[in-house]
């Protein structure tokens, strides 16, 4: 097979990926947008490696690292995602700006109403 | 004890209870007066054992070497022949009686133990001074006096006239110091040493350089200090301090070391004719100004404070004829008599309650309630006048005839006109001190009007003192042939001629003035006749109540308040105000030497302060401002894009990485190409 189609594929991916990360508004979208990139990667990451010939394979054993990395990361995140829904009763990427410039924190009367 | 421990110990004593005395006056007040008056009164007995073992002999010497400076030497050296002997013994003497008297004068002051630790250290200075024999050590004490006279005049430092009295003396005496510390300098480095004595050798070696820069760079330093023109105008302001001070000042301390420095070092000035003549001619325009100015002065203390500097005026003639044992003499006879007429002013204002002449001059029986002020001032002010026999008719004929001897060609170095110069003014100033002197007595002692308010006996302190200064005030001229030997052997005794001239002068001055006055009393009662008759009981109510006013002000308080005198109770018999005519007007305010140098200097300085203070709050200011204005601006701009959206930052991120990556690829191709 030749390396093209799994480039473009990865490529394909990512941007998908990318555009997910950058435009969706839900958090939980974002992340598995995040997925999408990380999977593009390991694509690449395989298809270059039996291309090389590595005998080392250091192509698929990054990949499994990478795997594990994602699992881990995509529990955390959803972790915090729900923590942030619970507390703030929405999981809207654009509406968490309380780091803006000239935010005032305002009393939340959601996270009352959760705890 | 050897005469060397004991010189050693005279100006150790004041400095050593001076310190004490500033160090425990806070925490124990019972020992101030003693701190103050023992060591004091140790001091003028030790001067007077050092003057009488001494001798007039031989001077003693003796040094030991302070610090190694590399080129010339800084010596701790004593140097006593007659003349420090002598003045000391004065220094001791008055600082003494200022201190008696000043605890019954000032026992009411809440700062009475400071002021009498600067009295003592104020007269430590000048015995060192005095004592020292080398001039860096000079210098020390030199410097010290400025400063306490600039704590003692600002003692009363609530009123603004002693703030900035004090301030002025300060300046002005400084603004002299700063060549005679170039002149210093450079009289150490012609003649390779600080050491009077070997400085003196070099000088009659003749190895003086620059005789004439040097010794023009001293007189600056000379002429502020003993108050001599064009930098005398700290004098009579300075009268803003205590009375007590007044007297150290103006007797025994600061002005006379201007004088005693010269006489000490007079060799280096004599080495230049050009130098007499600048003196001679500063002395004249001295004695002569401050003359006219004593006549117009409406102050007690400022016609004594002008009436010092006419004399500093006839010792600096003296010295500018190259007669250091006549300046010195007048020195010390003026020391005495200045002191009592000083000591005897603060009691007079005391029982006045007022500095104004004019106002006392409406007080009646005044001489009555202070009989001994009375008497001793009498006696203080025939000496300044010059009569003959008190202590100033002696030494200031010691002054004229020098002046005439110089005059004639007599003087080994000085030259003929010095000698002319300094006669004539001498010859008229005596006239003028003879007619401010009979002045202040007439208007103080002869006041017709409201009966002089009764504050009871003056304390003993106050009136012995006077007494014990009237003793050298009465005796000292005839002391004149054997002082003679004390200083340099030239005859001091009045020759026929300048007696003839001076007693004359001073007689016509006396007669004028009370001619004068008693015109103008007559003049003064007619006019408070018509006006009595005009207003009736009113006048009456209004004089009474200005005499009990000025008596309820304490004497320390009325002392400061001399600027306004009584002028509500009509025109005051001032025979000054006849005398001088049209000049009065100018007289009165020092010949407006103070508004030229305002307008000179003062007006200039503050133009400039202005100037830097634009330069610095508007120019420098706005850089500085604009540093930290354009950061912030910038700041504030980038901070808008901080909108908490995480997307977009990433999204910029992104953006960047594409930019980076696009140019590292373009990049990489034109190297490539290239």
């Amino acid at each position: 097979m030749h390396l093209a189609y799994p480039a473009v594929l990865a490529a394909l991916l990512f941007c998908t990926g990318l555009y997910g990360v950058l435009a969706r508004r839900n958090a939980i979208l974002v992340l598995m947008s995040v997925e999408l990139m990380l999977n593009a990667v390991n694509l690449n990451l395989v298809a270059f490696d039996v291309w090389l010939r590595d005998t080392l394979h250091a192509g698929q054993a990054l990949t499994l690292f990478t795997i594990a990395i994602a699992a881990a990361e995509i529990g955390i995140g959803l972790a915090i995602v729900l923590m942030v829904y619970r507390n703030r009763g929405t999981s809207d990427v654009d509406r968490l700006r309380d780091t803006a410039e000239g935010h005032e924190p305002t009393p939340n009367h959601r996270s009352e109403v959760t705890a | 004890m050897s005469t060397t421990t004991l010189a050693v110990l005279v100006p150790l004593l004041p400095f050593l209870g001076g310190v004490a005395g500033l160090l425990l006056g806070r925490t124990a007040p019972g020992f101030v007066r003693p701190l103050a008056i023992l060591p004091t009164l140790a001091t003028a007995v030790l001067a007077v054992l050092v003057a009488v073992r001494q001798g007039g002999g031989k001077a003693i010497d003796a040094s030991t070497l302070l610090t190694p400076t590399g080129s010339v030497p800084i010596e701790l050296s004593l140097h006593v022949d007659g003349f420090a002997a002598l003045v000391a013994v004065l220094v001791g003497v008055v600082a003494t009686c200022v201190q008696l008297y000043s605890t019954a004068y000032l026992r009411e002051d809440p700062r009475y133990p400071s002021y009498a630790g600067l009295v003592s250290l104020f007269t430590s200075a000048m015995l060192l001074v005095v004592y020292t024999g080398d001039l860096m050590v000079l210098l020390v004490g030199w410097e010290v006096m400025g400063i306490c006279s600039y704590f003692l005049v600002g003692h009363y430092w609530e009123t603004e006239a002693a703030r900035s009295a004090s301030l002025k003396a300060f300046l002005v005496t400084k603004l002299g110091d700063v060549p005679f510390l170039i002149g210093l300098f450079a009289l150490a480095a012609d003649a390779g040493s600080f050491e009077i004595t070997k400085v003196l050798g070099t000088v009659a070696a003749g190895g003086l350089d620059h005789p004439t820069l040097i010794a023009l760079l001293l007189l600056a330093g000379v002429a502020g200090k003993s108050a001599q023109f064009p930098l005398h105008t700290w004098l009579p302001d300075a009268m803003a301090g205590p009375t007590p001070v007044s007297a150290l000042i103006h007797a025994a301390t600061m002005v006379a070391a201007g004088i005693y420095f010269i006489a000490r070092l007079l060799p280096v000035f004599a080495a230049s004719s050009a130098a007499l003549v600048v003196m001679a001619v500063m002395a004249a325009v001295t004695m002569v100004g401050s003359g006219l100015a004593a006549l117009a002065q409406d102050d007690i203390k400022r016609v004594l404070a002008y009436s010092t500097i006419g004399q500093l005026g006839y010792m600096t003639g003296a010295l500018a004829v190259g007669d250091r044992g006549a300046a010195v003499f007048h020195l010390l006879s003026h020391g005495f008599f200045k002191a009592l007429l000083f000591l005897g002013a603060g009691v007079i204002i005391h029982a006045a309650g007022t500095n104004s002449l004019a106002a006392m001059s409406r007080m009646d029986g005044l001489s009555k309630r202070i009989p001994d002020a009375f008497w001793t001032m009498t006696i203080a002010l025939l000496a300044l006048a010059a009569i003959p026999p008190f202590a100033g008719f002696f030494s200031k004929e010691a002054v004229l005839v020098a002046a005439e001897q110089t005059a004639t060609g007599h003087s080994e170095f000085a030259p003929g006109s010095a000698g002319w110069v300094v006669l004539v003014a001498g010859v008229l100033t005596a006239l003028l001190t003879a007619a401010y002197a009979t002045r202040l007595w007439l208007m103080a002692f002869r006041g017709r009007g409201a009966a002089a308010p009764d504050h009871g006996k003056e304390p003993i302190a106050m009136t012995g003192v006077l007494w014990l200064l009237a003793i050298p005030t009465i005796g000292l001229g005839l002391a004149a042939d054997s002082l003679a030997d004390w200083f340099d052997g030239r005859a001091l005794t009045p020759t026929l001629v300048t007696s003839v001239l001076g007693t004359g002068a001073a007689v016509v001055g006396v007669m004028l003035t009370y001619a004068l006055w008693q015109r103008a009393t007559a003049k003064a009662a007619a006019v408070a006749a018509t006006a009595s008759v005009a207003n009736g009981v009113a006048a009456a109510a209004a004089v009474a109540a200005t005499v009990a006013e000025s008596a309820a002000e304490a004497p320390e308080v009325a002392e400061v308040t001399h600027d306004h005198p009584a002028a509500a109770a009509g025109p005051a018999a001032d025979p000054g105000k006849v005398l001088l005519g049209p000049l009065h007007r100018h007289a009165a305010v020092g010949f407006h030497l103070d508004a030229v140098y305002a307008r000179l200097f003062v007006r200039p300085v503050l133009a400039a302060a202005s100037l830097v203070r634009f330069l610095d709050r508007e120019v420098v200011d706005t850089y500085v401002r604009g540093a930290g204005a354009a950061p912030r601006l910038f700041g504030s701009l980038v901070r808008r894009a901080q909108t908490g959206n995480v997307q977009s930052y990433l999204s910029a991120l992104f953006a960047g990485a594409v930019v980076l990556a696009i140019a590292t690829a373009v990049l990489a191709n034109i190297n490539a190409g290239s």
